[in-house]
């Protein structure tokens, strides 16, 4: 089915380090009304709307049904939510505009990380008969990848310093961005992770609309067209991975026709600077494409919004005109486990 | 170009009982997709994508529990979707698969939904107190017993509907091997003398709570012409979703449980469903949900339900069988039940639901619901491909 779909409009919170004031659903409707804004649409006039986000984030069940709220689901909607990064329910309201169901979709993902310790919060995520008692944090297992990344040469510590400053260098320009412009390096919190190889943790949401073929270009002046989409996943046990690798980014980098042209704009969702050593390898990215230039997951990191937020990025800079081929990328679980690319274009100027 | 036609050519699901302690999670949901498997004669290297649903992962403990679960299901080096949309999860779950086959990204899809309740406890798990939202009270039957007094008040139906509906519904159980509960003494008195949990609802009229896992491969035309076994065809499905709670929501018969069902007739070129559909497995997790939802998906008149399960109608041998494979009052293991009841749809087009056939079932729909009775997913199935 060769149905022409594109990103039309992305908005997105300003990041920070906590949001107590304000509940999940204050936190994304703003956020909301900003994306329907830029294409003026109303909620009633959008075909199919998908979310991502997660329990145990609020620590609360089904604490995406109030979101609902923030949506304005009335009359009712064709709506679904996966617990996932907000990338792959743009992945799965991409499929149902490929059915020809729908014209529109409206995507958006959130996530607050400020009301529990997230480190303890994503152990919870690990094999949990095996892993998971054991209480291994995300730095931790970070920082296993990146010594295995030393140890392989692939990378040293200046090198990964380098990455974070340039990552929070480019984020001066990204009024969003949770740190921006120099930061202090830091000391090591898992060796031989410092303060600045990590992200920042903190609350965020973010929204794409997405719209197929003529409907797209009624609505953006430079749609960022889906060239193509798929994502991966790999083995769950760290000790059957090589953690200096990435098949499964390579693979749906593929399958998304990544490697058909070369890309002008690469955004990747690296949390850690070690990752995107892993990523840059994975999708042999030469010097000459700009990485990251929203200061990536660096600068901000919401858990849940931040691989969205990096499509978001990425279809943003070809609207301005700033980028003709991009490629976004998202990742999920511990060490880079579950990876999503996608492939970018504007019209030609 | 017209979307590719969906066929389910395997299901498989676990025996479902309060506690699988002989197995881990991945063990309970690689035992129901292995069956999948075995009912389609496919392998793990026929499957192209794999889409996971369950409900909340405070019910098991395990954040994203998808991630760990990637190896027991054959999905490394794959896709792999991870839904969640609250109680309609299993039918969402599965509607989601069918569209990558839809939309053509892939050919064939394995779709998989499960809950492991003896991890936790998910009446509790529900009930989480949380600054400035209405308390859900102990759990979902403390919700939803007030909506069932208001259709009482509205329809008229007398006290006993909701026993009738338990009695049918755990007699037809005892006809399918897969159900949780086999009460093989079950007596209509039994039900309407066992202790109120919420009034108006008995605990013989409440779901239990299950562990188990079921699975379904989802192919497309190439798929189901190699298929060993009788396909069912996907005619129509569709999500609706509305708010928890807002001025004007008729908690009893809600707006987005009417448009789903619509927009599935519309799909499947159904006009009456009443005529139309040979049975139905609705998603009825306190008994008197069956006349309730008889409503609000057209198959009767509004403050009529009730006088089809009175008349026996919804029986396994009535016009209208309705939860031929004992239901969710039966059978329970949240975040599957929505699938059990699009999959066991699919089982009776496909003429192999075993002592719970309908004779002849050649369209039979599978609902689920969810959240505040809110989230809608539904699927009909026939034994015609489509436009045939």
């Amino acid at each position: 089915m060769n149905r022409e779909i594109a990103v039309v409009a992305f908005a997105q919170t300003d990041h920070r380090r906590t949001s107590e004031e304000l509940s999940e659903v204050e936190m994304l409707m703003p956020v909301l009304h900003d994306v329907l804004g830029r294409t003026g649409l109303k909620t009633a006039d959008i075909g199919f709307t998908c979310s991502g986000s997660s329990d145990y984030l609020a620590g609360r069940a089904f604490s995406f049904t109030l979101a609902l709220d923030g949506v304005g689901a009335w009359p009712p909607i064709s709506e679904s939510h996966v617990e996932m990064d907000g990338a792959w329910a743009l992945y799965e309201a991409w499929t149902k505009l490929l059915t020809g169901d729908a014209d529109t979709a409206l995507v958006y993902s959130y996530g607050k990380s400020s009301p529990g310790p997230l480190r303890d919060v994503l152990t919870r995520q690990l094999d949990p008969y095996y892993v998971a008692p054991l209480w291994p944090d995300s730095v931790a297992l970070a920082a296993l990848q990146a010594q295995a990344l030393i140890d392989a040469g692939d990378t040293d510590e200046p090198a990964l310093a380098a990455v974070a400053a340039r990552s929070r260098a480019d984020a001066a320009a990204n009024s969003h961005a949770q740190l921006r412009g120099s930061v202090p390096h830091g000391e090591y919190v898992v060796r031989p992770l410092r303060t600045g190889d990590c992200p920042p943790i903190g609350d965020g949401a973010a929204a794409v609309i997405l719209a197929a073929g003529q409907r797209a270009r009624e609505l953006c002046a430079r749609p960022a067209w889906i060239r193509g989409v798929d994502h991966r996943i790999e083995a769950h046990s760290l000790g059957v991975r090589d953690l200096t690798d990435s098949p499964s980014t390579r693979l749906a980098a593929e399958r998304a026709g990544a490697f058909e042209r070369p890309v002008d704009t690469a955004e990747l969702h690296a949390p850690f600077t070690s990752q995107e050593v892993v990523l840059r390898k994975a999708l042999k990215l030469g010097d000459g494409v700009r990485v990251n230039p929203s200061g990536g997951a660096l600068a901000a990191n919401p858990v849940m919004a931040a691989g969205l937020i990096r499509i978001g990025e990425a279809a943003a800079r070809i609207h301005r005109g700033e980028s003709d081929r991009a490629l976004a990328h998202a990742t999920s679980g511990p060490c880079l486990q579950q990876n999503l690319v996608a492939v970018l274009e504007g019209d030609p100027r | 170009m017209s979307k590719e036609p969906v066929a389910v050519v395997g299901i498989g699901q676990t025996k479902h009982v309060a506690a699988r302690r002989d197995v881990s999670i991945a063990g309970l949901v690689r035992e129901a997709a292995r069956r999948a498997l075995d009912d389609a004669e496919l392998t793990w290297a026929d499957i192209d994508a794999v889409v996971i649903g369950k409900a909340p992962d405070f019910f098991e403990g395990v954040m994203m529990p998808e991630l760990y679960l990637a190896d027991a299901l054959g999905a490394v080096g794959k896709p792999m979707l991870r839904v969640h949309t609250a109680g309609s999860v299993g039918g969402s779950t599965a509607l989601v698969a069918a569209n990558l086959v839809a939309a053509r990204v892939h050919g064939t899809v394995l779709t998989l939904a499960f809950e492991k309740q003896s991890e936790s406890n998910a009446m509790w798990g529900l009930s989480l107190p949380i600054p400035f939202q209405q308390p859900l009270l102990a759990g979902a039957g403390g919700f939803f017993a007030p909506h069932v007094r208001a259709y009482m008040r509205r329809s008229g139906a007398p006290d006993t509907i909701g026993s009738l509906v338990a009695y049918k519904d755990r007699r037809n159980a005892l006809k399918n091997p897969y159900a949780h509960l086999h009460e093989h003494d079950i007596t209509l008195e039994k039900v309407q003398a066992s202790p109120m949990l919420w009034d108006p609802i008995r605990y013989s009229e409440t779901c239990p709570s299950s562990d188990g896992a079921c699975a379904m491969v989802l192919t497309d035309r190439a798929g189901a012409a190699r298929a060993p076994r009788p396909p069912a065809w996907m005619l129509g499905g569709a999500m609706r979703s509305e708010p928890t709670m807002f001025a004007g929501k008729d908690v009893v018969s809600p707006q987005a449980g009417k448009d789903c069902a619509a927009d599935v007739y519309r799909q499947a070129g159904i006009t009456d469903p009443r005529r139309e559909i040979d049975g139905a497995e609705i998603y009825v997790p306190f008994s008197w949900y069956e006349p309730m939802w008889l409503e609000n998906l057209g198959f009767a008149d509004e403050g009529e339900g009730w006088k089809l399960t009175e008349a026996g109608v919804t029986e396994l041998d009535g016009d209208l069988p309705v939860n031929m494979s004992g239901g969710v009052l039966s059978t329970n293991p949240i975040g599957a039940s929505g699938l059990i009841r699009f999959a066991e749809a699919a089982l009776q087009v496909r003429g192999q639901a075993g002592e719970h056939q309908v004779e002849g079932a050649r369209k039979v729909l599978g609902h689920a619901y969810g959240g505040g009775s809110q989230f809608f997913a539904m699927w009909l199935v026939g034994s015609e491909p489509p436009d045939s």
